[in-house]
């Protein structure tokens, strides 16, 4: 398997709002994180979701979040964290010096 | 979000003839009249499916507790250590998070209701609702007051959300005191929500 991405990866979220069976939440889009770790690869759930059963095979990633990352006001240990399974194509590199 | 949304579609909602109840009516009577399945295959999987409970989770949490050479196995690729049990559990892409002193973690699905079913059975109606989905992830700590659950501040909370593939099963820490104790009778101690991560396992009874 090929992968854009590796375990420690800083990664951000895109901010797309495409229409259908998003598998992304809402809430991280956009948000800063790291890979946590490659969870395989799947059919794009997307297209699945169409009736589109050859839809293109792509990895999927868990992506850690820091909660203050992702919510502003979060109560909490400053080192509590947020995992979510993202598939690769919502995802871009980020420079982990500018988070 | 419009009112034929609002009131039709929304699994809260679900009240008598909803769109989903009447979609699921046609398909399985379509399914039925077209030889697809009978309807004594649909009977016997419900059943089975409203059979499980959360006891196989209990007995693969008992055994890591009793066997570290399990458990790392358990850890590192859950579906093959739980195979070694005799469990079938499927295709499942089962990843099993460990609670220790420094960590505790929390199982949602924000999207839907996501849910190791296979080890657990069905997900309790709380797990599927609107507040826990949107809350858990948002405010882990005070969700977890709430369950009698009081995470100390120095212990690190992870939230782990289930969008896509993979399904979770939180692995509680052993309540102390508790060495005695066999396999089955550890088991007897884990309760479904300590595996969601909602509550810890406490030492009672024995």
């Amino acid at each position: 398997m090929t992968t854009a991405f590796n375990p420690g990866d800083a990664v951000q979220v895109r901010r797309g709002s495409p229409p259908g069976h998003i598998r992304t939440p809402f809430y991280v889009r956009g948000c800063k994180g790291r890979i946590e770790r490659i969870a395989g690869e799947y059919r794009n759930p997307e297209e699945l979701a169409f009736g589109r059963f050859d839809a293109p095979i792509v990895p999927l990633y868990r992506v850690r979040f820091q909660q203050n990352e992702v919510w502003s006001e979060y109560h909490g240990n400053p080192r509590d964290t947020l995992d979510v399974e993202i598939f690769e194509f919502w995802l871009e590199p980020s420079n982990p010096e500018k988070t | 979000m419009n009112a034929q949304q609002t009131n039709e579609t929304n699994p809260e909602n679900a009240a008598s003839g909803t769109y989903y109840q009447f979609l699921e009516i046609s398909v399985r009577e379509l399914l039925i009249e077209k030889g697809v399945l009978s309807e004594d295959d649909i009977r016997i999987a419900v059943e089975e499916m409203d059979s499980r409970g959360p006891e196989r989770g209990a007995q693969v949490v008992a055994r890591a507790w009793v066997d570290p050479q399990f458990k790392q196995s358990l850890l590192q690729d859950a579906p093959s250590a739980v195979k070694t049990l005799g469990l079938d559990i499927g295709p499942l892409q089962l990843l099993v998070v460990e609670n220790t002193p420094d960590v505790h973690n929390l199982i949602v699905c924000t999207l839907c209701s996501c849910y190791p079913r296979t080890l657990l059975g069905l997900p309790p109606d709380w797990y599927k609702s609107r507040e826990y989905r949107s809350r858990a992830v948002r405010e882990p700590r005070s969700v977890l007051r709430e369950f009698g659950t009081e995470i100390p501040d120095e212990v690190e909370v992870r939230v782990h959300d289930s969008t896509a593939d993979l399904r979770y099963l939180v692995l509680p820490q052993r309540p102390t005191g508790t060495g005695h104790l066999t396999e089955d009778e550890l088991s007897a101690l884990v309760e479904r929500d300590s595996m969601i991560g909602v509550t810890v396992v406490l030492e009672t009874g024995f």
